[in-house]
């Protein structure tokens, strides 16, 4: 194992580079082919979603090939008219009306609360910081019960108060945390050079420290977008009128109503589905990559 | 920074309020509910223990906590080893290692949506996309959804796919080693794996700690997947605790049932967390300061 160059001849070091080169190279294609066999392991149930919702039903699960061999737009039209009164694009903006307002009231609580965390001395803040980390660690089926009975008893169930109001309240830990990190990572010269200059501390916050802050803000919005969308029981808990219904109880909807036959409506509705969270991820994914390890790695 | 106290209570106020409102009184309340019998129509009547007591002889209790615990104890450590083992690979400052950390991580953004879930019925159903697979090799089409065994290694899977989130915070961890350490070691003879197991993974325990327990407490709350694709079936054997606690209180209406189960979980999380925070002082190592965060 002891390998050194100490008393080598140049001839015998050379071949000894030009060995590990080789083990290098070796190296190398091992990794790509690993990286390339689970990656497409991975990703192909998805392209095969895709491209089964362009065959004819029966072809579905007929063959293995990516490419239909008999191109078929049924699956898009069916699905898309749906089995109830409404369409498909109706879910869609369901969805938007309650993600948008969840992403906003998140950002602006999560920013304004983090600024008082990052930012000030505050009566009792080590109890609050450790409050804060609590939540992000409790289960979520613990409050989920008496939560119902809240909005019940203030007239808001089959509305979308439930799923976006606590929003208001910078209730999701995870972001306000990942928000204090990236504001202790920032210098506070700024702030003091404008707090000199005569700043209010609500300037400070809206002229310097919102625009610095601006890439933890898309990371957190997109976050909470992608589990907005994502999010399955909140919906089913409080919804209940099928107008009202978000994309995923509607996909839930399609598949009880047709017991599974007509999967290729069912699964070009679920790649309808994904398409906005695959846009958005592809065109923001350093957002992703950025928000996700400043929360993890200095955490 | 700033010294006005009065002012930095108001900025987090919000929290404050929905801490209060959002979290701590529900969580209160719903250890008040499970005392009692509750089904929506009725006031609440307070019964105690009962709730408690009733869990003893439920055997759906049992074997859904049991389902769940195999649940978090299958998926958490082949999640992590899987992330950790691409991330490693990544790290070799391949060329194309933007366009990989893409394609790993986009089944983490789409992984807990209803969608996913319907594809892997079509993936798993006894005429689907696998048994079609598995038959151009000669296989018999296997009930992957109707075995119990099976079933639960097809919920499995849905969450160990979704590893590139954990993946692309140990990349993150795995870059940020330093060279120096690695050069240190390659001039004393190290091998690879050496390297790996004696430098690169003691100097990331914290972010594999981070991992785990970020993992577990969301494993634990899993609901759509077995939801959607199982039902909880077949014989209870994919019922994940959240799943037992929805039935209880959204379906059957026993709000007190439910609440109490739902403090069990509860209970059982804090202790697995309180254990795991526990052991971190054996494995984990802060560099620099002791401790840490």
């Amino acid at each position: 194992m002891n390998k050194t160059f100490v008393n080598r001849s140049v001839a015998e070091s050379n071949s000894y580079v030009k060995a590990e080169l080789r083990k290098e190279k070796i190296g190398a294609a091992v990794r790509y082919f690993i990286l390339l066999l689970c990656g497409l392991v991975m990703l192909y149930p998805l392209f095969w979603m895709f491209s089964a919702a362009f065959k004819p039903n029966h072809e579905i699960f007929s063959s293995l090939s990516l490419w239909p061999s008999e191109f078929s737009l049924d699956g898009f039209i069916n699905g898309w008219n749906t089995g109830t009164e409404y369409t498909f694009g109706r879910f869609f903006l369901n969805t938007l009306w309650y993600v948008l307002p969840k992403v906003i009231l998140t950002v602006i609580s999560s920013v304004i609360v983090a600024y008082g965390f990052a930012r000030f001395d505050i009566p009792f803040k080590k109890f609050w910081f450790v409050t804060l980390v609590a939540t992000i660690l409790l289960p979520t089926s613990v409050l989920l019960i008496p939560q119902y009975l809240m909005f019940r008893e203030m007239g808001m169930l089959d509305s979308y108060m439930p799923l976006y109001l606590p929003m208001a309240f910078a209730t999701q830990g995870f972001f306000v945390f990942m928000l204090i990190q990236f504001l202790r990572g920032l210098p506070t010269d700024m702030e003091e050079a404008a707090q000199i200059d005569g700043c209010n501390s609500y300037q400070l916050l809206w002229y310097i420290v919102v625009p610095m802050l601006k890439p933890a803000i898309i990371s957190v919005a997109l976050f909470q977008f992608m589990w907005s969308v994502n999010d399955f029981l909140g919906p089913l808990i409080y919804i209940s009128s099928v107008e009202k219904y978000p994309i995923a109880l509607a996909l839930k909807l399609s598949i009880d109503v047709t017991e599974g036959t007509q999967w290729n409506e069912i699964l070009a509705m679920a790649s309808i589905a994904i398409v906005p969270s695959i846009v958005v991820f592809l065109i923001a994914q350093n957002y992703f990559v950025e928000g996700i390890t400043s929360g993890g790695v200095k955490g | 920074m700033y010294e006005n106290r009065r002012l930095g209570l108001a900025y987090i106020s919000p929290y404050i309020i929905g801490l209060l409102v959002f979290t701590a009184f529900p969580f209160l309340a719903s250890l008040v509910i499970s005392f009692t019998d509750y089904d929506l129509i009725n006031a609440p009547e307070y019964i105690g223990l009962d709730n408690y007591r009733n869990m003893i002889s439920d055997d759906t209790f049992y074997k859904s906590m049991s389902v769940t615990f195999a649940y978090v104890f299958l998926t958490i450590p082949l999640k992590l080893a899987f992330a950790l083992f691409i991330a490693f690979v990544l790290n070799f400052k391949l060329r194309g290692i933007k366009f990989f950390r893409t394609a790993y991580y986009i089944p983490s953004i789409l992984g807990s949506s209803v969608a996913i879930a319907v594809l892997w019925r079509a993936i798993f159903s006894l005429d689907g996309l696998l048994n079609n697979f598995l038959g151009v090799f000669g296989v018999e089409a296997i009930s992957w959804l109707g075995e119990p065994v099976f079933a639960m290694f097809s919920v499995t899977l849905l969450r160990v796919w979704q590893f590139g989130s954990a993946m692309v915070i140990f990349l993150a961890a795995l870059q940020s080693v330093p060279q120096s350490q690695y050069e240190a070691a390659m001039i004393d003879g190290a091998s690879k794996w050496q390297m790996f197991t004696k430098i690169t993974v003691p100097l990331i325990t914290p972010v594999i700690f981070f991992n785990f327990i970020m993992q577990t407490t969301q494993a634990f709350q899993e609901f759509t997947a077995p939801f959607v694709i199982t039902g909880g079936g077949p014989a209870e054997s994919t019922y994940l605790f959240s799943l037992y606690i929805y039935d209880t209180a959204f379906k059957y209406f026993d709000l007190g049932y439910g609440s109490a189960l739902a403090w069990v979980l509860f209970l059982a999380v804090a202790v697995f967390t309180a254990i795991s925070f526990k052991s971190s002082k054996y494995w984990v190592f802060y560099s620099g300061d002791k401790g840490g965060k």
